[in-house]
């Protein structure tokens, strides 16, 4: 095992290169794309972009009380302050070496960082599976009302009634939407959603005395689900796919058995494609004896046109930061509800909020016979409250009739890129009917040496970010297209023009596809050699 | 309807294209029977930006927000002023609505800035290196329970008395399904943390002993003896730290032996938000552990001219390539609260933050000496940061109802933690930031009296 770099090693300086305009500058920038150095080499720890009224050393623990300032700030009576500090003789007097920057060269770092991304701002960012939606900025405003924002999360009921009011009003949205018995709202993310709706079924059968031991998973299914069934402590089984892309439903027929707590099924799948049998398969599994567990993730292309509830579902995730429009903030925070059945409620974990005629009740490990079969608390507090207001005004402004024109366009979008780029770029199961909120096409029919990445690449330099690649696994070279209900037709037919070019491009063999991106801030960077000699902090 | 850019007519021309009739058509897959053709009954139509944010104004204001109050809440969520540039930085839209960098020629500033930030907490916990970061401080803390299972290749956690409750409740709950031994008691009312009586409690059995510095007392305690009494027995120190800001003013867990340092970072750039979303910090001492760590890592490589760029890498242990035998199922991060914290520390700088510490321990000191004075009140700490336990004549937690009738927001009652009514419910913990004035100070000392009188 290689430990990671601790030498100091660096790569060596950039050249500066020619850019492929054959232009040259001595500072490496190019126009607005500009070069930032790390804030450890432009910072220093004499330099801060606070200031404070008073103290800016700490008293040593012998002798010497705190300062109590220059009488800018409190006063309350400096007498009785003993004197030395109270750190217990732990004071850190080592520097830790933690660079500091003034105000007007932080906002220059930072915001010239932020010129190096592309994301939905900028431009369609069709990453199948996320659904990168645009984000409203009354979300934001709103998120950051002081009644809101400012909050502790151990403050009184009485003085909180107004946030507890909003986990109410949005779990009241996702419970209608899905056709739910209720949600457990603390999960704070899909993955971790995952765990609440799989450990809510362990404990279900746990409660009837029932030790199965097993979870099916569709070999489609995202990376999280076995991981999430694995973490829970179950064995993962493959469930394989039709010719179709679909659940193979009597392989498993065949496999349930008594062994089974849940199968975990995403629907609309990972292809692409609405599960048609879904409600054959939620039978099946319930005459087992078993549960089904929905992955929410593409909740996006049937919200208002089906509830989940109807199909059979037991427990499913929603993820906030998908369908409901929560900004993904470059890989996080999420937010990941999970509504469940009748038959799960008593099971969901802790701390949830009650209505009463009073007022809203938060339930915790306090008041544990009010839950007495909850299987416990899963994170601290109470769930992403700054993700719900977000959810709830973007639901609010949708209204019923939104959301289901949510769906709508999102399902058009996705059909329209399947039927206009099918003849140039291979659609497995583009034949079987109409995809849902996302198309899938395959690397069949590129030129030998030309793959996905290349493809992927290149559009890079034709100013869009890429599709989600080699994912789902059943397909070679899959490449999932999902542009989402927010795009323009104009936006699209932009997109399609530059895909259907590539693509023939990849058919053709060009050969300068490998070169691609070659007008982003980097070229293709080498991830073997980060894996190889991981430098994973400042070491300068 | 503004989020949806299609016309009809665009809508109809498109459906031309697909060879589809209708949007419905599109959906021919899902069974007819419970195929929904109009709005579900029942919830409102779509509404205007004002009209929404007037319903969501109507809710805010019910709540008493933190500014509008004398505040002392603390147990695990922290109250400090955030410059204005962070917010404001952290709503560029490029980082903002930017996804997880898959793409990393188009995502070198989240993912340069996520290079610092590891680098940033790293030097923050006297550790070699740290993660992304992960859902918050609580689920942090279950990771590095289960790291240190791998690790180890045992099954048993010592958690310390001075945990915060609701770490202990997540870790009890994940143990309970994965097979982990926890052994855990509740605290008792003492000024000294059980760090001593820890040590005695590790034995061959032990994966790995827990403890929270400052703890949920807000006491502080040296783990130097406690780590070499656990790498004695093959076991490793996790430690805890639920406000970063103490480690501008007290020796970090890393340097203290500490092996796995996680925390809950939210006082840092975060804000309180009446309890998330957060950010769980996650660090190792060793970098020969780095390859049993979750999540996400951000490593430094060249790109194919030799530039220096940044990629999320080791994805091995990740659940998208490892699946079922992935380190953790987790899969998102919390990249924009990292950005936060990333921001604030570069403002703040080392300079900056044992600044902000001095300040926030010279005001706690000035309340705990004021606090104490209130008859019937007896401070319980010797050495605390920002934060300490005062021992009160009554139920605590009907006192803080009583002060925030009185419109001040006293403290966290331990009585909410622990209602075992074996007199850790007469207890409140205080906690004092930089937020707070020398008036509310006398303002909290005489509701405390008047409560209790």
């Amino acid at each position: 095992m290689n430990a990671p770099n601790m030498s100091g090693w660096k790569p060596g300086t950039p050249q500066a290169p020619e850019g492929s305009d054959g232009v040259h500058t001595v500072t490496g920038n190019r126009g607005l794309m500009l070069e930032e150095p790390l804030v450890f080499e432009i910072g220093n720890t004499e330099t801060t972009g606070v200031d404070f009224p008073s103290p800016l050393t700490l008293a040593g623990g012998a002798g010497g009380g705190p300062d109590t300032g220059s009488g800018s700030t409190p006063t309350a009576d400096s007498s009785r302050v003993r004197e030395g500090n109270r750190l217990g003789g732990l004071d850190r007097s080592e520097s830790f070496g933690l660079p500091g920057l003034s105000e007007p060269e932080t906002v220059r770092h930072y915001t010239r960082l932020s010129r190096q991304n592309y994301a939905i701002d900028c431009g369609i960012f069709p990453l199948g599976s996320c659904t990168m939606k645009h984000n409203p900025r009354l979300n934001e405003k709103v998120a950051r009302m002081p009644g809101f924002s400012d909050l502790h999360p151990l403050q009184p009921e009485s003085t909180v009634q107004g946030a507890l009011g909003v986990i109410d009003e949005l779990a009241h949205w996702l419970v209608s939407l899905t056709g739910m018995a209720g949600v457990a709202m603390s999960p704070k993310a899909g993955a971790h959603g995952e765990l609440c709706g799989i450990l809510t079924i362990r404990a279900a059968l746990e409660a009837r005395g029932d030790a199965r031991q097993v979870i099916l998973v569709p070999e489609s299914a995202h990376g999280t689900n076995p991981a999430t069934a694995a973490f829970a402590g179950y064995a993962v089984e493959n469930i394989p796919a039709t010719a179709e892309g679909r659940v193979d439903l009597a392989a498993l027929e065949a496999r349930l058995g008594p062994d089974v707590a849940a199968v975990m099924i995403t629907n609309p799948n990972t292809c692409g494609l609405f599960e048609r049998e879904m409600k054959a398969i939620s039978d099946a599994v319930h005459a087992a004896g078993a549960f089904v567990y929905c992955d929410g993730a593409n909740f996006n292309a049937v919200v208002g046109r089906v509830r989940p509830g109807d199909l059979g579902v037991d427990a499913m995730h929603i993820n906030l930061h998908k369908t409901f429009s929560t900004p993904h903030g470059g890989g996080g925070p999420g937010s990941g509800p999970v509504v469940l059945s009748e038959a799960l409620m008593p099971f969901a974990p802790l701390p949830f909020v009650r209505k009463t005629d009073a007022g809203f009740d938060l339930i915790e490990e306090e008041d544990d016979a009010a839950a007495p079969q909850s299987f416990g608390r899963m994170a601290a507090f109470h769930g992403q409250m700054g993700m719900f207001t977000r959810a709830l005004a973007y639901i609010l402004s949708h209204g019923a009739d939104g959301l289901r024109q949510v769906s709508g366009d999102a399902v058009l979008n996705a059909n329209y890129i399947l039927r206009r780029c099918e003849d140039v770029l291979d659609a497995p199961f583009g034949a079987t009917g109409p995809c849902m909120h996302e198309a899938l096409f395959s690397d069949a029919g590129f030129a030998e040496g030309v793959a996905t990445l290349d493809l992927a690449k290149a559009l890079i330099d034709e100013g869009f970010h890429p599709m989600t690649m080699y994912f789902p696994l059943v397909v070679h070279g899959a490449m999932l297209v999902e542009p989402t209900e927010c795009e323009s037709k104009a936006t699209l037919d932009q997109f399609i023009m530059a895909l259907r070019s590539i693509a023939e491009r990849a058919r053709a063999g060009d050969e300068s596809l490998h070169q691609a991106p070659q007008l982003a801030p980097r070229r293709r960077l080498d991830e073997t050699l980060a894996a190889r000699r991981p430098v994973l902090a400042w070491e300068g | 309807m503004r989020y949806l850019p299609l016309t009809d007519t665009d809508r109809a021309a498109m459906l031309d294209v697909i060879g589809a009739p209708s949007i419905d058509a599109l959906f021919a897959d899902v069974p007819a029977d419970l195929y929904l053709d109009k709005p579900i009954e029942g919830l409102p139509l779509h509404a205007s930006e004002m009209a929404v944010e007037r319903h969501m104004r109507a809710l805010s204001k019910q709540n008493l927000a933190a500014a509008d109050a004398p505040f002392f809440l603390g147990a695990g969520a922290y109250r400090h002023h955030v410059p204005a540039s962070v917010d404001h930085l952290i709503q560029r839209g490029e980082f903002l609505t930017a996804y997880t960098p898959y793409q990393p020629e188009i995502a070198q500033g989240t993912l340069q800035m996520l290079f610092e930030f590891q680098s940033q907490v790293a030097r923050l916990f006297g550790c070699a290196v740290a993660n992304a970061s992960m859902y918050d401080g609580s689920t942090a803390c279950w990771e590095a329970i289960t790291m240190a299972g791998r690790v180890t290749k045992r099954r048993k956690a010592i958690l310390s008395c001075g945990l915060h409750p609701h770490y202990v409740s997540t870790a009890q709950t994940m143990a309970r399904f994965e097979g982990h031994g926890i052994d855990y008691a509740l605290p008792t009312l003492t000024a000294e943390t059980d760090f001593a009586a820890l040590a005695d409690k590790v034995d061959g059995e032990t994966g790995c002993v827990v403890v929270q510095y400052p703890d949920i007392l807000g006491r502080i305690g040296d783990m130097t003896a406690l780590a070499d009494a656990c790498h004695a027995a093959g076991a490793l120190l996790v430690a805890v730290v639920t406000e970063p800001v103490a480690l501008g003013a007290l020796k970090s867990p890393g340097e203290m032996g500490a092996d796995i340092v996680v925390g809950e970072g939210q006082a840092l750039g975060v804000g309180l938000q009446f309890g998330g979303p957060y950010l769980g910090l996650f660090a190792v001492r060793d970098p020969r552990h780095v390859r049993q760590m979750p999540g996400r890592l951000c490593g430094e490589t060249v790109d194919a001219e030799g530039k220096r760029g940044f990629v999320l890498t080791l994805s091995t242990r990740e659940q998208h390539i490892r699946r079922e035998k992935a380190t953790s199922n987790i899969c998102t991060n919390a990249g924009l609260c990292a950005l936060a914290f990333s921001v604030h520390m570069t403002l703040l700088g080392e300079k900056g933050l044992r600044a902000l510490a001095a300040e926030n321990h010279r005001l706690a000191c000035l309340a705990a000496d004021r606090l104490a004075q209130v008859p019937g009140v007896t401070a319980l700490n010797e050495a605390f940061f920002n934060e300490f336990t005062l021992v009160v004549p009554c139920d605590a937690r009907q006192l803080v109802r009583d002060m925030a009738g009185k419109g001040v927001l006293g403290g966290v009652s331990l009585g909410k933690f622990y209602p075992d009514g074996q007199g850790r419910e007469n207890s409140l913990v205080v906690a004092v930031t930089e937020t707070v004035t020398a008036e509310d100070i006398e303002c909290l000392a005489a509701t405390l009296q008047e409560c209790l009188a």
